[in-house]
Order: C-alpha cells, then sequence, then structure tokens
C-alpha cells in the first residue's frame, strides 16, 4: 500500500515536471542546473533563428531588387537611348541574360565562382548545387542558407554582362551575343568573381587573399570587367554605320530615365544586400549609397551646366548610375561624407570621359558602357582604398581581433596598392578574355549582323518584331 | 516652279538631306509615310501569330523649286538614295502655280 502511494506521488511529479508552468505554480523553485541549460540553449537557437530569418528577410529582398535592376532597370535605360527599330532587341540582350546565365551558374557557374578551389577560380564541387541547401555556408554567411546566398549572387552575374550590352548596342548578331555572354561569365565572371569574393581568392580581403582587396559590391568585379570588356567590344567590333556623322539621338529619353530611377532603387539591394544580412553595416552601405547617387547627379549635371549652359536630363540620369557605379565598391567601407565627394567625383569623372574622351579617340561605345562602369568603377576602386574607415567595417584585424586601419586616410597607405592590384587584374583578365572570345566568335558565327540588317534594324531582322507596331486606328 | 516629291527609303534620308544641303537647296518638308509600291513587305510573328506588314515606312522629301534647280536636284537625290535594289522609291514632279510666304505676303519664285 506505502509503495503504491509512493508510485502514484512519483507519478504525479513527472507528470507535473512536463508542464513547467504548472509546477512552477505548485512547488516553485524545483529547477535542476540541467533543465536550466536545456532551456538557455533552445533560447539561443531561437535568437539565432530569428537573426536568421530576419537576415533572410533582407537578402531575398535584395536579390529581387538586384533582379529589378536588370529587368526593367538596365533594359529600359539601354532601350530607350538606342534608335526606335532597335529598342526591342537591345531590351532582349538584357533579357536574355536573366534566362541564359542562370541556368549556367546552377549547373557550373556557382561552383566555378564560389567553391572552394584555388587562388583564381573555384572548385566543381557544387556542380549541379550540389550540396547548396539551406544550411549557412559559414565562410560567407553565416546566417542565412546558401542557397539564399547563391541566389543573390546569381544576379550580379547576370547583370554584369547585360551591363556590355551598351558597348555593342544596334550592331551585333543575336547569336554572336549568346556566345559570347555564355563564354564570357565562365572566362571572365567566374574567376573574377573568385579572386575577389571566393574563399581563398587571390585577392578576397576577408578571406585571406594575397592582395586584400576591398570590393564591397562588386567595383571591380562587376563594373571594371563589364566596362573594360565594352571598350574592347566596342573597338572590335567596329563603329555603326554612320556613325559619327549621322545623329543617332535616344529615341526615347523618357524609357532611359523610367530604367535609371528603377536602378538607382535597385542598387539598394546590391550595395546594402552586400553586407549579406540586415544589420547595421546594411544601413551603412544603404546611406553611401543614395549620398554618392544624389552627388553624382549634381556633378555631372554640375559640368554640363557650366560647359553648355545647361543641364539636361540624361545628363542628370547618367550622373546617377556614375555615382551608383563609383560608390559600389565602397558602400560598407565608406562614411556618408566620403560618399558625397565618391559620388560628386565620379559624376563629373565620367562626364569628361563620355562627352571628352570617348569623342577623342573615335570609339563607338554606343551607350558608354565603358564611360561609365569602366571608368567609373576604376574610380570608384582606388577611392575606396582612399577613403576605408574601420570605424565603418572593420575588415581587417590584428590576432587578437582588434580592428585595424583599412584606407589611406587612417594610415594605410598600402591599401591603395591592393586596390591598384585588384583594378589592374580585373582590367588585365577583361580585356584579354574578352579579345580571345571575340575572336572565337567572330571565326564561328560571326559578330556583326548585314548592313543590310543593320539599317533595317535589329528587332525586324534579329526577331522579326517592332517596338512600336504601326497600325491605323479604326 | 516645280515641286519635287521624292519617296525614298528612311536610311537615305540623312545622305539625301546632306547632298542637297551642299547643292543650296535651302529649305524642305519630310514626312514619315507609310506605303508600297512594287517592293514586297514582311512578315512579323507574335505568339506564332502572323502578321504580314506591306506598308513599308518610307521618307518622303518636298521641296517647291525655281525651275532652273530641279535638274541638279533629281540627278542629287538619284545619285544618293540609289541602292539599285527595288524599294529605292520615286520621285514625282509638278508644276506649282503661286508660292506665297506668309510673313509678308511676297509672291512667286522670291517667296520660296
Amino acid at each position: 500500500m506505502k509503495t503504491l502511494l509512493m508510485r502514484l506521488l512519483l507519478g504525479l511529479l513527472l507528470f507535473l515536471s512536463c508542464t513547467p508552468g504548472l509546477l512552477a505554480f505548485v512547488a516553485p523553485a524545483a529547477h535542476s542546473p540541467d533543465d536550466i541549460n536545456v532551456r538557455i540553449s533552445k533560447l539561443e537557437q531561437q535568437t539565432a533563428d530569428a537573426k536568421s530569418s530576419a537576415d533572410n528577410a533582407w537578402m531575398l529582398t535584395s536579390a529581387a531588387l538586384v533582379l529589378l535592376m536588370t529587368g526593367p532597370g538596365l533594359a529600359l535605360f539601354y532601350g530607350g537611348l538606342v534608335r526606335k527599330k532597335n529598342v526591342l532587341a537591345t531590351m532582349m540582350q538584357s533579357f536574355a541574360m536573366m534566362a541564359l546565365i542562370t541556368v549556367l551558374w546552377a549547373l557550373f557557374g556557382y561552383s566555378l565562382a564560389f567553391g572552394a578551389g584555388n587562388s583564381f577560380i573555384g572548385n566543381l564541387h557544387h556542380l549541379f548545387l550540389w550540396g547548396v541547401g539551406s544550411q549557412p555556408d559559414l565562410a560567407y554567411s553565416a546566417t542565412i542558407p546558401q542557397q539564399t546566398f547563391m541566389i543573390y549572387q546569381l544576379m550580379f552575374a547576370i547583370i554584369t554582362p547585360a551591363l556590355i550590352t551598351g558597348a555593342f548596342a544596334e550592331r551585333m548578331k543575336f547569336s554572336a551575343m549568346v556566345l559570347f555572354m555564355i563564354l564570357w561569365s565562365i572566362l571572365v565572371y567566374d574567376p573574377m568573381a573568385h579572386m575577389v569574393w571566393g574563399k581563398g581568392g587571390l585577392l578576397n580581403a576577408s578571406l585571406g587573399g594575397y592582395f586584400p582587396t576591398l570590393d564591397f559590391a562588386g567595383g571591380t568585379v562587376v563594373h571594371v570587367t563589364s566596362g573594360v570588356s565594352a571598350l574592347v567590344c566596342a573597338i572590335y567590333l567596329g563603329r555603326r554605320l554612320g556613325y559619327p556623322h549621322d545623329s543617332m539621338p535616344p529615341h526615347s529619353v523618357v524609357l532611359s530615365f523610367v530604367g535609371a530611377s528603377l536602378l538607382w532603387v535597385g542598387w539598394f539591394g546590391f550595395n546594402a544586400g552586400s553586407a549579406l544580412g540586415s544589420g547595421s553595416l546594411a544601413t551603412s552601405a544603404f546611406v553611401a549609397t543614395h549620398f554618392a547617387a544624389a552627388a553624382a547627379v549634381i556633378g555631372w549635371g554640375g559640368m554640363e551646366w557650366v560647359k553648355n549652359g545647361r543641364p539636361s536630363v540624361l545628363g542628370a540620369i547618367s550622373g546617377a548610375v556614375a555615382g551608383l557605379v563609383a560608390i559600389t565598391p565602397a558602400a560598407g567601407f565608406v562614411g556618408p561624407m566620403p560618399a558625397l565627394l565618391i559620388g560628386l567625383l565620379a559624376g563629373a569623372f565620367c562626364y569628361y570621359m563620355v562627352a571628352k574622351v570617348k569623342a577623342r579617340f573615335g570609339y563607338d561605345d554606343s551607350l558608354d558602357a565603358f564611360g561609365v562602369h569602366g571608368a567609373g568603377g576604376t574610380l570608384g576602386a582606388l577611392l575606396t582604398g582612399v577613403f576605408a574607415s574601420s570605424s565603418v567595417n572593420p575588415i581587417f584585424k590584428d590576432a587578437q581581433g582588434n580592428p585595424l586601419p583599412s584606407g589611406v586616410l587612417q594610415g594605410n597607405v598600402h591599401q591603395l596598392f591592393n586596390q591598384f592590384v585588384g583594378v589592374a587584374i580585373a582590367w588585365a583578365l577583361a580585356a584579354v578574355g574578352t579579345l580571345v572570345i571575340l575572336k572565337i566568335v567572330d571565326a564561328t558565327v560571326g559578330l556583326r549582323v548585314s548592313e543590310e540588317h543593320e539599317i533595317q534594324g535589329l528587332d525586324l531582322s534579329q526577331h522579326g518584331e517592332e517596338g512600336y507596331y504601326w497600325e491605323v486606328s479604326t | 516652279m516645280t515641286k519635287v516629291e521624292a519617296i525614298i527609303q528612311t536610311s537615305k534620308l540623312e545622305p539625301v538631306k546632306n547632298a542637297l544641303h551642299d547643292i543650296g537647296v535651302e529649305g524642305m518638308t519630310v514626312t514619315e509615310v507609310r506605303g508600297h509600291g512594287r517592293q514586297k513587305g514582311h512578315t512579323e510573328v507574335y505568339r506564332g501569330r502572323e502578321y504580314t506588314v506591306d506598308l513599308i515606312p518610307k521618307i518622303k522629301i518636298e521641296m517647291v523649286l525655281a525651275d532652273d534647280m530641279v535638274d541638279k536636284v533629281t540627278q542629287s537625290i538619284i545619285s544618293t538614295a540609289q541602292s539599285g535594289k527595288i524599294g529605292d522609291g520615286k520621285i514625282f514632279l509638278s508644276r506649282v502655280d503661286e508660292a506665297i510666304r506668309i510673313r509678308n505676303d511676297q509672291r512667286g519664285e522670291g517667296a520660296l
């Protein structure tokens, strides 16, 4: 009888211990140390999950914003700048990247760029996205699924080749463009992305690169590579028929205006998203991005106002893009005031490159992909080495984990050398890679459309459609 | 006075304009037009549906000239706008009875 009572009591106690709230009411202060440890680790897990959810929400939003930059942003920006017989073909060149590069990225591109590999290129461990799932890759971003990191990086791989299309607008065969971009993505983009952002990459600043180059969101990877490749394309393909004697004004600055404004908005995903989380670093990159764009509008527009007596709308929107390009490597490393200065300088400098240097040398960089992205990206990458501050982002640390100076203004003069090395490698890889690819494409499918097709326009000759179908209203 | 109406390929507008300027033509009226002569149009396909475009974009240049200018102008247009293929266009000449400058009611060739 006594043992039965004991058992009943024990059973009751066991039941109550399963319902802690009830237990606390019945028998306060009855926690064992083990119980507290379990609860703490549970709480830690919940906190980590909450942070992960917050970061993931921002990163997925950012990925979508970066895709918005290509289509509709860049497609409208470039589409408005060409003559109306080429509007669809030009937009299609950007849109085709959204399809083409995505497939390449899924099959092997991500692995080549972000697999461990060597100093120059990733390995094939993530072929067909093998092992890229909900678990984070701790080296890249500890709080978001690697699949989020993968899709975010894909959007960069899409817009970079799309930027080049501005250089050979209105005269390249669609088939040639497709082949060119497949090869370019593999031979130029993937290696460059690996060198700057990949594990063990030659220029990686946070994962033990030999020349730690500061490139927050792709000044070298995206803008220098695309801009320099654009210049090589423009020179290799030659001028459009009639250039520069015939006037070829943009057929719709209105479309370009909408496109540039969308680029500005999308760029918050591009730069602030490159914090790879939703913390204060993202805020700082967001602020720097916006400030640089604003100052660059004033820089480019101001130059026009002084030189031509009035500022143009196309100048204002081109200035914004130039400022966004230049702040891309620096956002996340510099404060708001240096961001304003970088933007102002980029606006004035890119105006000079587009309005003066291009005319002086006579190459037909039709939509100024080099003048804005090549020139602005180079300027921004170098200025990052000057203005980078450890108080914004303590990227370099000593053995004890104390922050070391980042840029020249903090006393790290050597950083400017590293930035120069990063820029030089990007220039060299882009120039040589693009030249080789152009030779291959030229020898196989041929680069330029026939003279007849160029006169007819690429919309009709390459796609059998018209951007603005003519009909009689009935 | 003679009115010259030249219908030409759209891509020839710039060269023709420049050539006419070089031989001293001071004014012209240019219209974007659609039409066809013997030239066949082309087809466009939207979501599998074929559309035949037989009214092709052309440029029409109109000028009224003093008679001694007409030969020079037509020769200039022919040599500049000719590609030798179907679709190069046509030139029509017609007599003009009077020209009036609205600004000061000036009449005749002086008003051109």
